[in-house]
């Protein structure tokens, strides 16, 4: 434990800034792998243990389309819309043949798939770290904000982020897609019964919410080494925040993703050799104070 | 004779191991209202479930104006123009009124838009005083209506309404039947199923009598009325 450099942090305005865009990155990254595993469960009832896989893949698609082209735009799309598309699929062949089944069967499947991905970036990649570096379009001096430095990758991934997110709300909220998803939600027999093919429908959710682990993937790619295996940590932390923010909650996410990431900002100062055990103490002070999580509906 | 709206030939239903309906026959002509009735357990409901495709028939068929619909999914049949309210109703209840009718929006099976909010809020005004409230707070009346109102949204040929009067105050019952009689007025074609003959035989234009899932007797709803023998028998409390 050291507060002293902890206070010290907090009293300069160059460590602050630089610990809060870290603070901002991490948790961003976090929002978009939550909210599409948040977007999965609400819809279809089934937790993809194979979320994290997929934000590696992302960051693979990335690296390798960037490697091809040399174009970011290219690394991103493919990232996000590969992901996307390989999520389908799973969903198609595998996923749905075990829907309503023992939770066990479904953590084999996605456990299976797991292994099946990471051994495939051995395969393809190696075992050793990969980079991907900073594409050439961010190749700037950092922007100075108050005294600290942050660079423009940073802000760039935060305003993907944060459109993303926005995207998502009004897309469920406003739009009628979002409406019949969220009765999808709700009440599957009834919403075909009125015409909808909810096959289709269950397929694209679970895209969608694959998209968005590849898309931050993606966004990671140039700022985090690439290793196989590199989806566990960031699946096991979307759960805390998942539990901290409240079930199918997209605010609720965010506003946890967030409090996870200045955390592990801050907590890397004060508590360099407690950061992980800050997180889980967090979400068990979350859980003794509001178990449905802070902005979690109450269980009926 | 025109092509039936709607015709189930000898179909066979089971859940699982049990039979319950045995070789049903069951037409209804386009305009008519065609009343269902049976008591409680007589397979009513599982008739409507086999049309819509939830439970579908191991034997037999269900046609729509002709075309062979049975074992095709919900959803296709939906889209081939059965409109179904089921007996619990089941309204998205996190849903506002206007979303609930919102979800269910499509054309018909030619492509008829006929019934647009616009048009639902003019036959339903209850509903248009309540567009932003959560279905879930409507009363078990005002729910039933937005059943109802939901599946016309889809511009179904045929409408399935299952048991709308039950658990209803008489007084709700009676606006139901109002409803019930203005769509028939439009040209609307509906299969009602009922326990409540009374209220049925006020606004059916024809009925079919169902007993341990099969079809006992079809007639007009006048000649029914005067058929003591089989209202006795097969609908009597």
């Amino acid at each position: 434990m050291n507060l002293e450099a902890l206070v010290d942090c907090l009293s300069s305005a160059s460590c602050a800034v630089t610990q809060v865009s870290t603070g901002l990155i991490v948790g961003m990254l976090l929002f978009l792998v939550t909210s599409g595993l948040s977007l999965i469960f609400g819809v279809l009832g089934i937790i993809n243990f194979t979320h994290g896989a997929f934000y590696m893949m992302g960051a693979y698609f990335a690296f390798t389309a960037y490697a091809l082209t040399g174009s970011f735009l290219a690394s991103m799309a493919a990232g996000a819309i590969g992901v996307g598309l390989f999520g389908m699929a799973f969903e198609r062949l595998v996923m749905s043949r075990v829907y309503g089944r023992d939770i066990l069967m479904q953590l084999l499947v996605c456990y299976a798939m797991i292994l099946i991905l990471d051994d495939g970036v051995k395969i393809l990649y190696g075992g050793e770290y990969r980079m991907m570096g900073m594409p050439d379009v961010f190749a700037l001096p950092p922007v100075e904000i108050a005294g600290g430095f942050v660079p423009g990758y940073y802000l760039f991934m935060v305003g993907v982020a944060l459109a993303a997110g926005l995207v998502l709300w009004l897309g469920i909220n406003r739009t009628r897609l979002g409406k019949i998803v969220r009765a999808l939600a709700i009440n599957p027999q009834m919403v075909g019964a009125l015409g909808i093919n909810t096959t289709l429908l269950y397929a694209g959710v679970f895209g969608l919410g694959s998209l968005l682990a590849g898309l931050a993937g993606a966004l990671a790619a140039p700022i985090r080494t690439l290793t196989p295996g590199m989806g566990v940590s960031i699946l096991i932390e979307s759960f805390i925040v998942t539990v901290i923010g409240g079930m199918g909650s997209i605010a609720g996410a965010f506003l946890a993703a967030l409090l996870i990431g200045f955390t592990r900002a801050f907590g890397a100062i004060g508590f360099p050799l407690f950061v992980d055990g800050l997180m889980f103490a967090l979400m068990a002070l979350v859980l003794v104070v509001k178990p449905s999580g802070l902005l979690g509906r109450e269980a009926a | 004779m025109s092509t039936p709206m709607l015709e189930v030939r000898g179909a066979d239903v089971y859940y699982g191991a049990s039979q319950i309906l045995f070789n049903l026959d069951l037409t209804v002509e386009k305009g008519q209202t065609m009343a269902l009735l049976g008591r409680n357990g007589a397979g009513k409901s599982t008739t409507f479930k086999a049309i819509a495709g939830l439970v579908p028939p191991r034997r037999g068929e269900v046609r729509l104006s002709g075309e062979t619909v049975s074992g095709r999914a919900p959803y296709r049949i939906a889209r081939a123009g059965i409109g179904y309210v089921p007996e619990d109703r089941q309204v998205f209840p996190e849903h506002s009124v206007e979303d609930n009718l919102i979800v269910a929006m499509k054309r018909g099976r030619r492509g008829e838009a006929y019934w647009t909010l616009t048009r639902i809020y003019e036959v339903f005004p209850i509903l248009a005083g309540m567009r932003t409230r959560h279905a879930g707070r409507l009363s078990g009346g005002e729910q039933q209506m937005l059943t109802i109102a939901r599946a016309l949204m889809g511009n179904p040929d045929v409408l399935l309404l299952d048991e709308p009067s039950e658990g209803l105050a008489p007084i709700i019952v009676q606006a139901i039947g109002g409803l019930i009689r203005t769509l028939r007025g439009m040209g609307v074609t509906i299969l009602l199923a009922e326990q409540n003959m009374h209220f049925c035989l006020d606004i059916a234009t024809h009925a079919t009598v169902v007993d341990k899932g099969q079809v006992v007797y079809r007639a007009p709803v006048a000649e029914l009325r005067g058929n003591t023998a089989i209202t006795q028998r097969y609908l009597a409390v």
